[in-house]
Formats: structure tokens, sequence, C-alpha cells
């Protein structure tokens, strides 16, 4: 008998897969024990936030918990559009056509709202089979018996075995890195959003988008208001609110020297926006959050031993274009991760459950929206620089704005933006996110003159508004070296520092040491919005930190 | 799991008349402040082994809203209030017969009795003595000063460790058999490092909300006669000691000035950074 406690199944993380893994495991019987490091589901998460329910996929959120969009998501998007940008002109394509392909429905959502609510479903399901969802939780490792993950290891409880581990535990999770399954190291396979959760009055949301109670838009943005920095901008309608957001390529960012407050401010501010803003601008909540680009990144073998990674865990975040869809496939994954260990419970094999789930993701379909094999063809030619320029200066030609710019070629671009195969063909370049749109805006668009008062809060009231609590004299990251050189690029990426800013958690100091003057990086993590930037861009130890602590999202 | 109502001396509730007593009338009853300490070792031990717990007053009607509290705060089952005129001004010797005869009548009427946990001191007598006699009276054994315990059910043993404060902090591992007095020092913290003990906490917690909320239901009152005590023996007639008059300490005048001032002043605070700046680490 082992002196360790032991559930069938630990689920870590209780997201939208971990919280559908957690539902699956409860209908096969399975004793599961849920931990979520937040004081409550959904107090450490964010997205952008739009959650899609697709005709082919094998388990949708409403599917798996009953009365799921009345209760825990906003609107449904009714209408969704893209703008591109050129300085204050704007050329609107309507992308509805691209974005109910395969759609049963989609609706915004805010995470709190959302995975508390789906705490609490689960906390009822998996109670009946002998286990239920604890809150204040950190997962910090994993048990090993001679070398195989057999369990997890905890800051608030002693060690746990289980015959099967979910990682649901997100972007940055510790155990998909602690069993080598994925890593911090390159910044292209990795996206950056942040994102200001607006107060709107109902009837505000729905004079200013021309929309009823029970409908929504989405609204993208793309061309130069971001300058050269590769990405775009959102708009989602809440229910009571509007989620306005920017989401940029990490890689890009660390290029650029961007502040992405900076880039959020300048969607915030433009022109397009000044109609749906209108007069008073109040911000919630400001938040920020990794995306993992799942066309470089969605682990095709996301298992070892006992452990099986579900959803940003595993990089399951497609996000290609203008389609951003990542808790749909969490939760696909998060099921058939459920299914999986049903099917081969009581086999020897610790990796059976691991491999039947891998199998599972390729014959839903699920890796191949994930890694779509378009992509890979094209990006071997589309994503060389010297490909690049050629294609942008015959773009930003007459001649290329002749020919993005004629009527003939505004349809087919519409089409081709609508096509969901082309889409996924596009290359990761500044082609796709900055030229054509601007061309498109330049050649075609209508300047838009409306006046945009908005004034959104400094970065330091944007922290001060954010909810912490602080685990004083512990630290969860840890600066290992301050060169400007391994760590600068933390100062501006990181979304709760700028470089003329004192009070974020990154920011260089002069510092003398015998004659000389250095400049160093330092780090102060009370301001950390955990989203893991500079696990990434700086040379850091970094980890979650210990349940319950840290930051408090209250809309996410 | 015994506990008191005493009045509410933090800052703004407490009320004083112009001789500076207490008064009483003005002032609202909380629970003992060192009773929490007792109350969250109850819930430790019946989450890591079962059981059922009780909470026990002795005081006035209104005392039954320290109960209802304690049914709150650490998912007590049921309630019993030692409560009637007889039972007034009492001292702790009186008080101890009450509440061991109240215990008594719990093992004969409703279940028998493993343990009896008790907060350290009264915030308004400041004692100490209630507990150790009513001990003497039920003839248990009783650990004091606990910050962290366990028990062995088959052994039907108590393992508790004990700060013992003096020129130098010990701490102290004691063991008895049960049933047993446990009384907690303030520094006792419950800790819960198994899931399944959480769990239960979780599942507890939400079945008390709607006990509590019908906390009358769930309440027993026993007076004088239903305990089956003489009334020369409790209450005033009972005591052998008597508080003969309360002398109120006062409060020494300050010395220094105090200028208060707002911290989102930026000019007004900047003086205060000036004095602070040598102070400060780093440059």
């Amino acid at each position: 008998m082992s002196e360790y406690e032991h559930y069938e199944a630990v689920v870590v993380g209780c997201g939208p897969g971990g919280a559908a893994a957690a539902a699956r495991l409860a209908e096969h019987g399975v004793e599961t024990l849920v931990l979520e490091r937040g004081v409550e589901a959904g107090s450490k998460n964010v997205s952008g936030g739009l959650i899609y329910a697709e005709d082919s996929a094998p388990y949708t959120i409403d599917g798996l918990f009953d009365g799921f969009r009345e209760e825990a998501a906003e609107r449904p998007v009714t209408d969704y559009r893209i703008h591109n940008i050129a300085g204050d002109k704007v050329k609107t394509y309507d992308l509805t056509d691209l974005h109910e392909h395969d759609t049963d429905w989609c609706d915004a959502v805010l995470r709190r709202k959302m995975d508390s609510w789906l705490e609490a479903r689960v906390h009822e399901k998996t109670s009946e089979t002998g286990g239920g969802v604890l809150t204040n939780v950190r997962v910090n490792g994993l048990l090993r018996e001679d070398g195989e993950i057999v369990g997890v290891t905890c800051d608030e409880l002693d060690p746990i075995e289980a015959d099967l581990i979910v990682a649901a535990d997100g972007v940055n999770s510790e155990l998909a890195r602690e069993a080598g399954l994925m890593d911090w190291e390159e910044p292209d396979e990795w996206f950056q959003g942040v994102k200001a959760v607006v107060d709107m009055d109902p009837e505000a949301v729905n004079h200013r988008f021309g929309i009823d109670d029970n409908e929504g838009v989405a609204h993208l943005f793309s061309g130069d208001l971001f300058e050269d920095v590769r990405g775009g901008g959102f708009l989602y309608t809440n229910e009571e609110s509007l989620s306005i957001g920017t989401v940029f390529h990490l890689d890009s960012l660390v290029a650029e020297q961007a502040e992405p407050h900076e880039l959020l401010d300048a969607l915030l501010t433009h022109p397009v926006m000044a109609h749906w803003i209108g007069d008073g601008y109040d911000e919630r909540e400001y938040a920020a959050k990794l995306v993992p680009d799942s066309k470089k990144v969605a682990h095709r073998e996301p298992y070892r031993d006992r452990l099986v990674l579900v959803g940003d865990a595993a990089g399951q975040m497609q996000a290609q274009g203008p389609i951003i869809k990542g808790m749909n496939h969490a939760v696909t994954a998060g099921a058939l991760a459920a299914d999986a260990f049903a099917i081969t419970r009581g086999n020897a094999d610790p990796e059976a459950a691991g491999r039947r789930y891998a199998k599972l993701l390729e014959d839903s379909g699920t890796m191949a929206k994930l890694r779509p094999k378009q992509y890979e063809l094209a990006r071997t030619v589309g994503e060389r620089e010297t490909v690049t320029n050629v294609v942008d200066r015959v773009l930003e030609s007459p001649l290329g704005s002749v020919a993005l710019g004629n009527p003939l070629a505004d349809r087919v671009l519409e089409r081709a933006y609508n096509s969901p195969f082309l889409v996924s063909m596009l290359p990761d370049t500044r082609t796709g996110y900055t030229t054509v749109p601007t061309v498109i805006g330049e050649a075609r668009g209508k300047s838009i003159r409306w006046k945009n008062d908005a004034e959104p809060p400094t970065l330091e009231e944007r922290i001060g508004d954010l909810t912490y609590d602080t685990d004083v004299g512990n630290p969860h990251i840890e600066l290992r070296d301050a060169s400007v050189k391994a760590s600068g690029a933390a100062v501006y990426a990181c979304p709760v520092s700028a470089e003329a800013f004192g009070g974020g958690c990154y920011r260089t100091e002069q510092v003398k040491t015998n004659g000389d003057e250095e400049t160093l990086v330092s780090l102060d993590t009370q301001p950390c919005v955990e989203c893991g930037t500079c696990a990434i861009v700086a040379d850091t130890a970094w980890e979650h930190p210990r349940g319950g602590k840290g930051v408090e999202y209250r809309q996410g | 799991m015994l506990t008191k109502g005493v009045p509410d001396f933090s800052e703004g509730a407490v009320s004083f008349d112009e001789d500076g007593h207490l008064e009483r009338g003005k002032t609202p009853t909380v629970m003992n402040p060192n009773d929490a300490f007792a109350l969250e070792a109850a819930l430790q031990t019946r989450v890591r082994h079962g059981g059922h717990v009780s909470g026990m007053s002795m005081g006035p009607p209104g005392y039954a809203e320290v109960l209802e509290g304690a049914m709150e705060s650490v998912y007590t089952d049921d309630s019993y209030l030692l409560s009637d005129r007889e039972l007034a001004a009492s001292d702790t010797w009186a008080t101890a017969i009450t509440v061991s005869s109240g215990i008594e009548k719990y093992r004969e009427e409703v279940a028998d009795v493993d343990l009896v946990f008790a907060g350290f001191k009264t915030a308004d007598g400041e004692t100490g003595q209630t507990g150790p006699q009513t001990c003497w009276a039920l003839e248990w054994p009783i650990v004091t000063h606990v910050i962290a315990l366990d028990i062995d059910p088959d052994e039907r043993r108590l393992r508790a460790k004990r700060l013992v404060e003096g020129d130098v902090d010990e701490i102290e591992t004691v063991e008895a058999p049960l049933p047993c007095m446990v009384v907690t020092d303030p520094e006792f913290e419950p800790t819960y490092r198994k899931a399944a003990h959480r769990l239960t906490h979780k599942r507890l917690r939400a079945e008390t909300q709607e006990r509590a909320a019908e906390h009358d239901e769930h309440l027993t009152t026993w007076d004088h006669a239903d305990l089956n005590l003489d009334p020369d023996y409790i209450g005033l007639d009972g005591s052998p000691t008597i508080v003969s008059s309360v002398d109120p300490i006062p409060k020494a005048p300050s010395e220094r000035e105090a200028t208060m001032i707002d911290p989102d002043d930026g000019a007004a605070m900047e003086p205060v950074l000036e004095e602070l700046q040598p102070f400060a680490g780093g440059d």
C-alpha cells in the first residue's frame, strides 16, 4: 500500500479543458479530483473571448454542460467583420461567411463568470464519483516513481497519486514543461494578447451596434494602426460590456520594441472606435495572456506516462489570420482525453490512455485544425524574408495598390478572407497582417473623421485597478540573468512594464560597480499578471504563485 | 465545543460610560475571540476523523447568536444553550459546575462525548479557570495551550503539541486518553494537507449553509431545572468569588504630536517621504 492519497484521475486546472475532462471522466464513473490554483475558477483566466461550437467537433461546451449559453456566456456573435485600416481610412469586409463555416454557434464570454459557473457544475458532477473541485491549490510538479510519472505534488497538499493526470493548467503549464513536452524558448511560437473590458450599459451596446439583446458583434482590426507589429485587434460585445483587445506575434513585439498597452491604446483611441465607445470610457479591467500558436506548437503526442496535456497546455490554440479558436479545442481535447482513459481503463501500460488520446485527436480531425497541412506547405515558401519583401514591395507599389484596390479585387479579397482553406494557408508575415490590410484601407477605405475622446487609463492606473493577493517574500519569478542582452526585452514586452515606467514588473537601472556604470534589468513581481511573456523573452526561473496568491481577475 | 459571548472590545464597537465602565447594553455581543481557535480545532478533528460537533454555551438567550455564528463558521451540527436567570452572575466555579452538568446531560441524553474543545480564557473575565474547573468536575484530563493535535481513534488517545511560553518557548508533545478536554492556544492553526479532507471541509460548508439559516430548529435550551442544579450552588448564590470593583486604567496622554496626512495628497506626503528617505534601503 502506498503512503500517498490516490484518485483515479487528477485534473489540474478548471478552465474549459479541465472542466470538460473532469465532467466526462465523472460521466464515465471515474473518481476525479480537480485542482484549481485560483480562489475560484476563472480568476486566473483571460481570453479574447469567443467560444465556438463547431459542427464537426465531437464535443461542444453546451453539449457537456446544460444551460451553458444561457447562464455562463455573454452575447452570441451575429455579425462578424474585419476593418482594414490605413491612417484614418477604413475598409470593412463582412466575414460572416468565414465565421459561420463549421460553426453551430459562437458566443462572447468573460472568463470569471464562465469558468466559475463551470466549476460549480464540475464539482457537482465529480462529487458523485467520489471526487470534487478544490480551489486555492497549486500543483507545482510531477510525482515520480522510478522515473515514471505517477501523480502530482502541490504547494498546499501532500503528494497525490493518480492513474490519469490531466494537465489543463494553461499556456504556462508547469507540468508540460516538467515532463519535457513543452518549452518557453522561441518567441515566434507565441502570441501575446492584451485586453480591456469596457463597461457599457446594455441599451448603449444595442444602440451603438444596431443589435438586439440576444445579438452581438465581433469586429477585427488590421492595418497600419499598429505600425509594423504583426497582429491585430478585436472587439466583442458582452451583455453589459465590450471586450477590446490586441493580439500580436511575440517575436514581432520584441523585434519592434513595442509596448503592448500602447498598441491597445492605439486601437482604443482610433477614430473607428469613436462611435462604439462613445463618451465616458470606463475600463473595468486590463488583462493579458500568452497564446500558443498551434500551427507551430500543438503537440502531436501530448502525453507522457499517465500524464496528458489538454488545451493551451498542449498548445491547442488555433490562431490563423482572423480565425481565433482555443476554448472549443480545449473542450474537445479534454473530453477526448477522458474517453481515452475510459476506453483503456485497466490497461497495464501507463501510456495506453495517452496514446489513445493522441489517436482520438487525429481521428476526430482536431489535430488537422490545429496544424493545417495547407499551412505547413505554404510556410516553407511564404515565411522567408526575401519572399515577404518582394511581395510587400509589389503590393505597396502603384501597380500592387491598383491590383488590390480595384473593385474586382475587393470582391475577390472579401471572398478570399472568407475562405477557410485560403485563410489556413496565410503565412505569418507582415504581408497578411499589415501590408494587405493597409493597402486595402488606403485604396478602398473611407476616411473616418469621428473624434474619439476615449482616454484609456495609464499603465499605473490599470495595475492599480487590478486585485492582487501578493505572496510577500515569496516571489514566483526569479530573474536569472539581469543583463539587458538576456532580459531587457521584458521591459517593453511585459504587458505591465514599460520603458519609462518604474512601477511595473521590469525596469532598467543604472548600477555602479567598481567605478563602472552598467545598465541592469530588475524585477518586482508584485504587479505580475502571470502571462508568461518574460518566461520566453527574458532569462527567468518562472513559476506560478501559490494557490490563491497573485492576480485575481474579476472579468477575465 | 464550548464557547462564550463577550462584549465586542474591538475599536469602534465597544462603549464606555463617563466613569470608564463598560456599557454592556450598548456594546454588541460577539464570540470570545480565543474560542475561534478551539472551533477550528474541533472542525479539523471532525474533518479528519468524522463525528458530530455540538456547540454549547452558558449565558443569556442572546448567546444563541454566538452559537449560530459557530454553526456558520465551523459547521457545528447543533447548539445547546444553558440559560436561565438563576445562572446569572456565576463566577468560574458556578460556571464550571453548570457547564459540566450540561456536558453530563448531553452524554446521558444526546450522545457520548470523546472531546471537549474550549478557547484559552475569555476576553471579559480573563481568568482561564473555567476550563480546568469544568474538567475537574467531570474528572477528565485536560490538555492546554494546544497548537496542533491528532487523534488515534483505535487507541482512543490524543496526541497534542503544547506551546509552553517561558524564558525560552518550548513545544511539548503530550498524550492523553479520551475523553479529554482540549484548550487551544491562539497559535493553533488548522492544516488540511489531504485532498479528501479539503473535499470534506467543502461538503460540510455547503451542508451548513442551509442548517445555519434555520438555527433555531437546531438549538436546545436547558435551564437549571433541566440540569437538575440546586439554585444555592449556581449563579450569584453559588459563586464564592465576587468582583468588588473595577478600576479603569486611564490611557497615558500621548507625549508626541500627531499630524494626519492624506496618503493621496502628493504635496502633503512630500515631507513624509523626505523624512523616510534616510531609512530607505539602496539609493
